[in-house]
């Protein structure tokens, strides 16, 4: 890093957040305090976002060195991890389908997280990574969203939404920001899957998983993908998936969140506890199968260790 | 990575009246990746006598087998059954021969000592990875699960439990301190030992 042209360049993003800093310290006397709270989103009326950075002379990597990275686990800032989110395109829409559980370290700190941000009647964000990273910036979206509506007289389109996000937090790369995100919703051009990073990647596609859990929930949703699903195997699809990753994941559980996006907006479909779903299934849902997902509780008598009853008996 | 966290599972001890209760978790994993669901991490080493090994699974195999060969020695030199409290010690100087070189294991015991009177005597004690013995009165614990099982233990256990009340409350302790540990779960499986007899039970638990 040349800290160096870091600390006198004019163009950089830290450059323009020093000058922000100045001109809104120049401003004093007009503070957004003065008129009340905020919500962090003041800075909005001062064009570039003005977080306050650490004041040595590279910000960057200083908080590389202090902040939850994966190569140094030993580090001061600790930022809670692991999630199992997924979310795929197909004929009936989008399905949107999450986990709930947010660990820090091996603690199990929270079973009823929402990992799916509702930016709008037809937007909906995924969350993995840092939890307030993601909801904050995915807030934030969402009041740009509702400004592009204002001013163009039309609903933003996925692509746009999705590029804005992570032209934004491109804005803020080495930084320590963590965001694995899917942004889904349905426009002019129909249904859509964006998958966006912290990195600044930004992928359009049909399916995608994100998390410590992905790899096993990618395992299910290969094998059951279809674009002609019906709406009721879709969603079957994405909560067998949920429940795959929930299952053998350490660090995801508790509950499955399923979503779906149609023409008219995003439909909260329910929220399903993994465990339930182990024993019994997640109850009387279109597109389940009746009776557990749990290997044990569906072969039961069916295979050599624990024989059907007629097979024994002979 | 931690190598006292790479498999996980966790084991906790309790003294009843007359009797001592011993539970541990069923999970096999490596790292994040959980494998098994019948991990057996309690063995039993006389009729009175339960030993627990929490930690790396490699060594839980080595040393159950290094306690089933002492305790054999043992046996036929002395022509008895181990006490528990000997079987402590003997846990306690088999891990220090170890001291710059240790097993990765926590062992938690649980037994019934005879008493000159003829009665029983509940006894449960833990060492660390290196043997440093703690005999408590009420409830040991260890595994990944460890600090959490302090919170529940701490808050669920009252001295002279009957078995079944016993049984209860390690239960209790143990499924609700895995759920809050990512490393420790996928069922459970308690021991109740009392005068006459052991009795063994598998829970269900939380599978995520």
């Amino acid at each position: 890093m040349n800290s160096f042209a870091e600390r006198f360049s004019t163009t950089s993003a830290t450059a323009q957040m020093r000058i922000a800093q100045a001109a809104a310290a120049d401003e004093e006397e007009f503070d957004g305090a003065m008129w009340g709270s905020d919500a962090g989103f003041g800075s909005l009326a001062k064009g570039v976002p003005s977080f306050s950075v650490p004041a040595v002379a590279d910000p960057t990597s200083f908080l590389r060195l202090h902040t939850d990275d994966h190569a140094d686990p030993n580090c001061r800032i600790k930022i809670k991890h692991g999630t199992t989110t997924l979310a795929f395109r197909f004929q009936g829409g989008v399905i949107v389908a999450v986990d709930s559980r947010a660990t820090a370290g091996s603690y199990i700190a929270s079973g009823t997280v929402k990992k799916v941000i509702e930016i709008n009647p037809y937007l909906l964000g995924t969350m993995a990574g840092g939890a307030a990273d993601c909801q904050y910036w995915e807030t934030y979206l969402g009041m740009h969203c509702r400004l592009h509506e204002l001013r163009n007289r039309e609903r933003i389109s996925v692509s746009a939404a999705s590029k804005y996000l992570s032209n934004l937090v491109y804005g803020y790369k080495g930084m320590g920001l963590s965001m694995g995100t899917m942004i889904c919703g349905w426009d002019k051009t129909g249904p859509a899957v964006f998958y966006v990073d912290s990195d600044g990647t930004r992928l359009k596609g049909d399916l995608f998983s994100v998390g410590s859990g992905s790899t096993h929930a990618y395992g299910v949703l290969d094998q059951g993908y279809r674009w002609d699903l019906t709406d009721e195997e879709a969603q079957e699809l994405g909560r067998r998936s949920i429940y795959a990753a929930g299952h053998r994941d350490a660090y995801s559980g508790n509950t499955c969140n399923l979503y779906h996006v149609k023409e008219d907006g995003w439909k909260f479909i329910g929220n399903y506890d993994i465990s339930q779903m182990h024993y019994d299934g997640p109850g009387d849902v279109p597109g389940a199968p009746g009776g557990g997902y749990g290997y044990d509780i569906r072969v039961e008598g069916r295979n050599s260790s624990n024989p059907p009853a007629v097979a024994a008996a002979a | 990575m931690s190598i006292m966290e790479l498999n996980g599972g966790s084991v906790v001890a309790m003294v009843g009246k007359d009797c001592v209760a011993i539970a541990s978790d069923l999970r096999l994993g490596n790292q994040a990746l959980s494998v098994a669901t019948n991990f057996q991490k309690i063995f039993p080493v006389t009729d009175r006598i339960y030993l627990g090994l929490p930690g790396l699974a490699t060594d839980v195999t080595t040393l159950r087998e290094r306690f089933r060969f002492r305790v054999n020695m043992y046996t036929i030199k002395e022509e008895r059954e181990i006490e528990p409290e000997t079987f402590a010690h003997l846990v306690s100087s088999t891990l220090y021969e170890h001291r710059f070189g240790p097993y990765y294991i926590e062992p938690v015991m649980a037994g019934l000592s005879k008493t000159p009177s003829g009665g029983v005597k509940p006894f449960i004690a833990a060492t660390d990875l290196i043997g440093c013995l703690n005999f408590a009165k009420d409830f040991v614990v260890a595994g990944t699960a460890s600090t959490k099982l302090y919170g529940v233990a701490e808050g669920l256990w009252e001295p002279d439990l009957e078995p079944e009340d016993l049984f209860e409350t390690i239960s209790q302790t143990l499924l609700n301190a895995v759920d809050r540990d990512a490393f420790s779960g996928w069922g459970c499986i308690v021991h109740v030992i009392t005068k006459d007899k052991v009795i063994t039970r598998t829970l269900k638990g939380r599978m995520d």
